[in-house]
């Protein structure tokens, strides 16, 4: 699978991926690896995430409290840092994913009305 | 903000253990072991670049870069450790003289008077410019309208005394003020112990209370907790204790006598000892106020100009118009600090040029430092490093080194500080509150700060715009300058030459001043003399005064005179009054005598005030004055004989201008004491001029009486001949106490220290900025040094090869010499412009020579001059031993 161009994928928009960690987060805690898989099998491959812009996401999203991370071993016994939502974060979610889906309803209604 | 607690290597290691996780998933998908390594890098994309990332926002760049910049500076700063010494102990030298100076301006200058409200404070000072004459004073009188004119809380007049205390062992002759009840409520400090006066007390003539001082109650009393309502005699009189000051309070006097006040003791002024109040009689010397609250000393002023025309319109007989009587206020603060001022900034102005030689030096010694990393500097340039990075990094080598140099100033500045106070005259006022304390503190850091930045700027400022390919073409050359740099550096050394001459100046002109004021014919001889100075009391009852009148007063003098002779090693001996001790009096002692002179009709009122001396005749002769016209008083010119005076040449010229003073007759009526003499007295001799009154003035009017004519109570004895000066204070109170064991006898100094003394002032400020002037000479000569050394280094190779190609040895030396002096002649030329400004600027505090002193300014030129060839001479003569075949190799 991962021999798809990844030109081919979409290129995500600037500050989604703050929305995506959080939203992949809700199910329980799981580390960057993981993170970012579930983002690209979710979004059915559709979606490319550079893995080394994940981290540092992570590090902006933990500083501001919305995530909180601790190192733990992972399902294949390998030394992984976790990341589990906090309240904050959940709030913050919450916040943002109606703030989404207005964005995307309005932009969508332009592109619509054009079209029409 | 906060440093982030996860570390760059945390974040690796996550990054490391993504990488893992990725290549198993990929190997459990069917990818070789090698091909999911590689799939699961691609995939991470650029691993520096996230922890880069990683790195800007997890922390605060600016404060990581500055620790950064600190830690690499120190590192640079140890790794060489003379070049470190050298700057430290130059910005040390520099930062603690700074600091000095400012701590003694911060206490004089800065500081608020030590009392509540003190922007309420004034001096009331009456003048008569009509008459020609400042303050005058103020009468008792004018004293009770301006207390009642609403423009003031208090009006408290103060007169400065000494008095014999009695009761202890020994009669000891304390300082005290006779103040009004109000005047301890005007200053607003309560006592420590007890109370202070009631300020609404009417008694017109002393309260018999008086409140003692720290200092007198820990001494004469040992600290007694019950001496409140003890007796104590004064001049004879009983007083009772009701209150002890606390240890820290002072008058707020000007000089270091005033303010070691030992008693206060209420009067009203009105009643004896004082004259009955008259309008004219201005008996009260300085007077202290303290204006209503909310009023500005301005408007306070403009009221007072109301209350004092209306006055002079209802007594148009005390204050005649052409008296042009006018009352000033002066901020306290002004009153105290008076013309200190001047000298002080005068240091201020050297120590900070010192300061900024200082600077300088350092700077030079960066840029040559800087030139030497060149290199390094280029390479992290080229290397990616932004240019401001390298700014700010040169910039905190700076300031690090500034800082250490500041710190190590400030230490031996504490270190030093007892020794400093020593050297400090004690005539600065408010000397006891000089302190390093946090304002000062807060000055050296500043100054430490701008220092830094001043000498750190000249080597960042080239970091900034290096010739890279240049830089870096020099292979293996490690200290080469661009040419920018080493003019740079020329710019600097003149710089420091033209502010080295403007100090040099500066301390040179007053070194002559000093000089001729040591030259000045002084009109006598203070050689083996010595004034002892002894007290008659003054009891508020005149009844019980046995010395009232001269006729009463002349026996005991007489005794004193014949006993004084009879000391071992005793010439001559005489007797004055204070004001008689030759610059040994402040102008609180001197009595003015209203004068009016026969022929012109002047009433007391509009009449010139005087400087009068009274003394017995043998003072001229011990003194050594010389007679010009007429004589010197005689045993018998006393109290039955008409009134004589002796005049000098001035007072001579001043009221018979073309005419022969001799003979002709003149009134004084002592506006201090109770006396009113009618009788006319009559000039019997006229002597030459004498430097009496100031060093720096030798035509003072001066006016001499017979004691024997006329009393006083403030006695100096002088004595004459081979004296022990430690013995003779002892030996003299023995013969004086064995005609009157009340009397204290005390305050005995050589006329030669009396002299020294008044010169004090001077001999320190020309001592600082001549010491200063000699720092900022000695860095000007390294500095010059420095870069003329650095000058024949880098054309090593070009000597070498002139050399070996024939050219004579000397005209090498000149060659260097030339480089050298074109500097210092720059610099010498800026800096005599420099200095004709700053010359004139402290025209006042020179005497005898002009601000534009030809010697002074050629001689401090050429001696810097001379300097500077000494200082290139050294590394010319390096160039000189240069061996032409290792010069060739060179490099």
């Amino acid at each position: 699978m991962s021999t798809q161009d990844a030109r081919e994928r979409l290129e995500l928009l600037q500050g989604t991926l703050d929305l995506l960690i959080l939203r992949t987060l809700i199910f329980g805690s799981q580390h960057g690896q993981g993170i970012a898989r579930a983002i690209q099998q979710t979004s059915d491959e559709e979606l490319l995430v550079e893995h080394g812009a994940l981290y540092p996401a992570l590090q902006r999203l933990e500083e501001r409290g919305w995530i909180s991370a601790k190192w733990g071993i992972s399902t294949n016994n390998r030394k992984a840092r976790f990341y589990a939502l906090t309240s904050a974060g959940r709030k913050q979610l919450v916040k943002e994913t109606s703030k989404w889906n207005r964005l995307t309803a309005a932009i969508g209604r332009i592109l619509e009305s054009e079209e029409g | 903000m906060f440093r982030r607690t996860r570390k760059a290597s945390d974040f690796g290691a996550e990054i490391a253990a993504h990488i893992e996780l990725e290549t198993e998933r990929l190997k459990e998908r069917g990818l070789s072991d090698e091909d999911a390594r590689t799939e699961a890098r691609r995939a991470f994309g650029n691993v520096t670049r996230a922890q880069e990332r990683f790195y800007e926002f997890s922390r605060w760049p600016a404060w990581d870069h500055f620790w950064q910049d600190v830690r690499y500076a120190a590192r640079m700063l140890r790794k060489s450790p003379g070049f470190t010494a050298i700057a430290v102990l130059t910005i040390a030298l520099g930062i603690g003289a700074t600091t000095a100076i400012f701590s003694v301006v911060d206490a004089t200058l800065l500081h608020p008077l030590p009392y509540p409200h003190p922007e309420q404070l004034v001096s009331v000072v009456d003048d008569l410019p009509g008459a020609g004459v400042k303050d005058v004073g103020i009468s008792v009188p004018e004293w009770h309208d301006f207390q009642r004119s609403g423009i003031f809380q208090y009006v408290s007049p103060l007169g400065g005394g000494d008095t014999n205390l009695t009761g202890s062992s020994q009669p000891t002759r304390i300082l005290f003020d006779a103040v009004p009840p109000n005047y301890l409520a005007l200053l607003g400090v309560p006592a420590q112990l007890g109370r202070t006066f009631d300020p609404e007390d009417q008694t017109p003539g002393f309260t018999l209370e008086v409140v003692i001082s720290d200092a007198l109650w820990k001494g004469a009393f040992g600290g007694d907790p019950r001496i409140l309502g003890r007796g104590i005699r004064l001049d004879n009189d009983l007083y009772r204790i009701v209150g002890v000051m606390p240890a820290g309070f002072h008058d707020p006097g000007q000089t270091g006598t005033l303010r070691s006040t030992e008693l206060w003791a209420a009067a009203g002024f009105a009643g004896p000892p004082a004259p009955p109040p008259q309008r004219n009689l201005r008996i009260l010397p300085q007077t202290v106020a303290r204006i209503q609250p909310g009023l500005t000393i301005a408007q306070a002023q403009s009221r007072l100009d109301a209350l004092v025309a209306s006055l002079q319109e209802e007594f148009p007989q005390d204050y005649p118009a052409q008296n042009a009587w006018r009352v000033r206020l002066v901020p306290l603060k002004q009153t105290v600090v008076g013309d200190v001022r001047q000298s002080l900034i005068l240091l201020l102005g050297a120590v900070g040029l010192v300061l900024l030689i200082g600077c300088v030096n350092v700077a030079n010694l960066l840029l040559a430092r800087a030139s030497a990393r060149g290199r390094e500097m280029a390479i992290r340039q080229a290397l990616g490093a932004e240019r401001a990075r390298l700014v700010w990094q040169l910039l905190t080598e700076g300031l690090l080194l500034s800082l250490v140099g500041g710190i190590v100033g400030v230490a031996i500045l504490f270190c030093a500080k007892g020794l400093l106070l020593k050297i400090v005259p004690d005539s600065l006022p408010r000397l006891n509150e000089v302190s390093i304390s946090w304002p000062v503190l807060l000055f050296a850091l500043l100054a430490s700060l701008v220092a830094g930045v001043i000498f750190g700027l000249a080597p960042a400022w080239h970091a900034g715009r290096p010739d890279l390919t240049f830089m870096l073409k020099q292979e293996g050359r490690g200290s080469t300058g661009s040419g920018e740099q080493a003019r740079t550096r020329r710019l600097l050394v003149v710089t420091e030459f033209a502010l080295s001459l403007v100090l040099m100046i500066a301390a040179g002109l007053l070194l002559r001043s000093f000089a001729d004021l040591l030259k000045v014919r002084l009109g006598f001889n203070p050689q083996s003399v010595m004034a002892v100075r002894t007290w008659l009391p003054v009891p508020n009852d005149p009844a019980t005064d046995i010395y009232q009148t001269a006729a009463q007063e002349a026996p005991f003098l007489r005794e004193v005179l014949r006993r004084g002779r009879t000391l071992p090693g005793v010439q001559e001996a005489a007797v004055g009054d204070l004001a008689s001790v030759p610059l040994g009096h402040s102008r609180n002692d001197l009595n003015p005598f209203p004068l009016i002179v026969e022929g012109s009709e002047t009433s007391i009122s509009e009449a010139p005030l005087v400087n009068g001396s009274i003394v017995t005749p043998e003072y001229f002769h011990l003194l050594g004055v010389t007679l010009l016209r007429g004589r010197f008083f005689a045993e018998s010119d006393d109290e039955k004989a008409p009134q004589v005076a002796v005049i000098n040449q001035t007072f001579a010229r001043t009221y018979w201008p073309n005419e022969d003073a001799l003979g002709k007759r003149l009134k004084l009526n002592n506006s201090r004491g109770a006396q009113t003499n009618k009788d006319w007295t009559t000039v019997v001799g006229v002597i030459a001029d004498a430097r009496t009154e100031s060093l720096a003035d030798s035509s003072v009017p001066q006016i001499y009486l017979s004691l024997y004519q006329r009393t006083a109570k403030d006695l100096a004895i002088f004595l004459r001949g081979q004296l022990d000066p430690a013995a003779i204070p002892v030996e003299l109170r023995q013969q004086v106490q064995a005609i009157n064991p009340e009397l204290p006898v005390f305050g005995a100094q050589t006329l030669s220290d009396v002299l020294s003394t008044s010169l004090s002032q001077r001999r320190f400020s020309m001592e600082v900025v001549g010491l200063f002037a000699l720092t900022a000479l000695l860095l000007a000569g390294l500095g010059i040094y420095g870069v003329i050394s650095y000058i024949v280094s880098e054309r090593t190779h070009e000597i070498g090869i002139r050399l070996a190609l024939g050219a004579q040895s000397r005209s090498i030396l000149s060659m260097v010499l030339r480089q050298g002096l074109a500097l210092a002649i720059a610099g010498a030329a800026i800096g005599l412009v420099c200095a004709l400004i700053v010359s004139h600027l402290m025209a006042g505090a020179l005497y005898g020579v002009r601000p534009t002193d030809p010697l002074t300014f050629a001689g401090v030129a050429l001696l810097l001059l001379g300097v500077a060839l000494l200082a290139c001479y050294i590394p010319a003569r390096r160039a000189l031993r240069i061996d032409p075949l290792v010069a060739l190799r060179y490099e």
